[in-house]
């Protein structure tokens, strides 16, 4: 008997129990399903975290200086230890710019949430504000859509003005022109100078909720304690430059904090490889615990298929006698019952997919979290579900080919 | 045709069966030499339990014998591998059963195609081979009805056009007419005097007599030992 009559015959037993089949293959439906939206996430998020993440959060050819970690994992002792560390100053950047000896920018970043309000009293909360040098906007390559970006100078001399985010602008005016308008940002005066282009969310955060104003002006005071900033970002004209100027980074840091040989360093420098290094480390564990809890859910499947098949044996004994009456041989009942498992599992395995992309798709809709269909986890679910199937088959089918023929017959 | 007349088809010598049950052991055979030539039509009688069913069994290799010997068609079967029987049920064997044994989820046409399956024919010559042989016992119209949405005799019938798609050396019917009532069993019988008629060699058991009379020879088993073997005084073919 070929394998393509074997399958119909099975379809045509599996739509004769559609319920039965479909509890048997349970353990298959959900591991796969499982499977199959956890790795669409992953793997949406991988793509997302390589394609766009790394550029919005650290920009291209940038190195950052912070006091710890953008992203981390930390423990309470490290915590504690990071609590210890000095906080980067504004002479901590001066240094930088003036010690580096490469081709490259230098800025400094503080950030918190503000409050903004436009003259006519509509009011703007949880935006993300900025205080940045003017050489902000370039190392982080925010495009302007309309007006100007603040100079150097008005940074110097701490004027206060703002740039705002493509949504903080329109919260704020709707459709007036916001430029040369006045806006309050948590009480304080800023003159709106600028409106950046729309960059759209980042994990459901908005990029475009923000207003940046010089880090000299009154903003200083609302992100930070006098002299202190968050981070200073640096980017250097070529990525081939990115080693050597981490080198010097870390050389000057150390000589200013007045670090010892044997002393670690109280900052870090990361750069977006460090983001992507995280993140890597995530999806890492994810897929190696994962298959583990997957593998679980199959084993269990392919023990309730086993179950179901040595019933389905039971219940079909007499059939068996005449299919060996009539010349099928013990592989012929072998391959039937292979068969039969094997696609009620993969069966299992299609449904499983078929929610678990449902179950992707819900995730993409309702959460920030991204997520992208990959076609060749889809065909290792697809054997895998039949693998199960043969597996849980195999002694099933050998009991159903040791039959004897008259015995089988006789039953019932 | 008439080279292969006096062929034997079966050959048994002191064929024995024991079934052990429990601390007992049933002798279900103790020695049965029986030879049945091409295009014979014998039926097999007997009490019950005197071992019909069993002999029947081991004619059609679905079991083996304790002792004793088995020429099938001139080859020994007695102690051939499984697979080995198997094809010899394929390829040499037709079997009616009194309760049909169709597979009850495929149609007629998939039932006869059955032992062309397994068989290994190609699919096309399957097809035409099966609706061939449900013509040939009149049911050209049920072909894609299951069993059932078939009468008992229409069961019957296909179970006869699957015994006979492979075109077996013999014809085995274990009371293929007793789950029939006595109009229909007269059909069926009636297409076994015409197969018979076609030259096929038929092997019948039953206990009524006047189905046995379809045979132009009765074996009578008694405890496992052939009590009588009696030729009749029916006419023989064609005339
Ligand atoms: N599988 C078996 N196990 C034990 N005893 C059996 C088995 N098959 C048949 N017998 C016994 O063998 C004897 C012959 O049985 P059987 O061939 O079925 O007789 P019949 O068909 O003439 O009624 C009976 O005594 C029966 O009980
Ligand atoms: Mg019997």
């Amino acid at each position: 008997m070929n394998p393509r009559a074997g399958i119909a015959l099975a379809l045509a037993q599996i739509r004769a129990q559609k319920l039965k089949s479909f509890f048997a293959v349970l353990g298959v439906i959900i591991g796969v399903m499982f499977l199959i939206a956890v790795v669409s996430v992953v793997e949406g998020m991988n793509r997302y975290i390589t394609e766009d993440f790394a550029r919005q959060v650290y920009g291209l050819n940038t190195i950052t200086v912070r006091r710890v970690p953008e992203i981390n994992f930390a423990g309470p002792s490290e915590w504690r230890e990071w609590q210890r560390r000095p906080r980067l100053r504004f002479e901590d950047a001066d240094a930088i710019h003036e010690q580096l000896g490469l081709p490259a920018l230098v800025a400094v970043e503080s950030d918190a949430d503000a409050v903004l309000e436009a003259e006519d009293g509509t009011e703007v909360k949880n935006v993300w504000l900025s205080g940045a040098s003017a050489d902000y906007f370039r190392i982080m390559e925010h495009e302007i859509a309309r007006g100007r970006l603040f100079t150097p100078p008005e940074d110097r001399f701490g004027i206060p003005v703002v740039v705002l985010g493509h949504e903080a602008a329109e919260k704020l005016f709707g459709s007036r022109d916001p430029l040369g308008r006045r806006v309050r940002i948590n009480g304080f005066p800023f003159r709106v100078i600028g409106v950046l282009e729309q960059e759209g969310s980042l994990f459901g955060f908005s990029l475009d909720r923000r207003a940046i104003a010089p880090a000299h002006s009154p903003v200083a005071r609302m992100v930070n304690p006098h002299g202190i900033v968050d981070r200073i970002v640096v980017r250097v004209s070529d990525a081939q430059l990115i080693p050597l100027a981490k080198l010097r980074l870390e050389a000057i840091m150390r000589s200013r904090r007045g670090l010892r040989p044997n002393d670690g360093n109280n900052f870090v420098i990361e750069t977006s490889d460090e983001g992507l290094s995280f993140w890597a480390r995530i999806s890492r564990i994810l897929y190696i615990a994962f298959p583990g809890l997957v593998s679980i859910a199959l084993v269990v499947g392919g023990i309730v298929i086993m179950n179901i098949m040595l019933v389905s044996v039971v219940e079909r004994t007499r059939e068996i006698g005449v299919r060996k009456a009539i010349g099928a041989r013990r592989r012929d009942i072998i391959l039937q019952v292979l068969v039969e498992s094997a696609t009620l599992s993969g069966l299992g395995a299609i449904l499983g997919i078929a929610i678990g992309i449902g179950l992707a798709w819900l995730v993409r809709a309702l959460s920030p979290l991204p997520a992208v269909i990959a076609p060749q986890w889809i065909a290792a679910a697809v054997l895998l579900g039949v693998g199960v199937g043969m597996i849980a088959g195999i002694y099933p089918a050998a009991r159903a080919a040791a039959l004897d023929p008259v015995v089988a017959l006789r039953h019932e | 045709m008439s080279a292969s007349r006096n062929h034997a088809i079966i050959r048994t010598h002191a064929l024995k069966k024991d079934y052990v049950l429990g601390a007992e052991i049933v002798h279900a055979l103790r020695g049965v030499d029986l030879v049945i030539d091409a295009n014979e039509y014998v039926a097999i009688m007997g009490p019950s339990g005197s071992g019909k069913s069993t002999l029947m069994n081991l004619i059609g290799c679905l079991d083996t014998p304790t002792e004793g010997e088995y020429w099938l068609d001139g080859e020994p079967v007695a102690g051939l591998p499984d697979d080995e029987l198997a094809r010899i049920r394929n390829r040499e064997i037709g079997f009616v059963f009194q309760t049909f044994n169709l597979l009850p989820r495929a149609t007629a046409l998939h039932n006869v195609e059955l032992p062309l399956i397994y068989g290994g024919i190609p699919r096309r010559e399957r097809r035409e081979r099966a609706q061939a042989m449900l013509e040939r016992v009149a049911l050209a119209d049920r072909m894609h009805h299951r069993p059932a949405e078939l009468s008992g005799g229409q069961r019957q019938r296909v179970a006869i056009a699957r015994a006979l798609v492979n075109r077996p050396s013999i014809l085995l019917a274990d009371e293929p007419t007793g789950n029939l009532d006595s109009q229909t069993g007269a059909e069926i019988m009636a297409l076994f005097d015409l197969l018979h008629g076609e030259g096929q060699t038929i092997l019948l058991v039953t206990h009524e007599h006047d189905i046995a009379e379809h045979a132009h020879r009765a074996v009578t088993l008694r405890d496992g030992l052939i009590a009588s073997d009696q030729l009749r005084s029916v006419p023989a073919l064609g005339s």
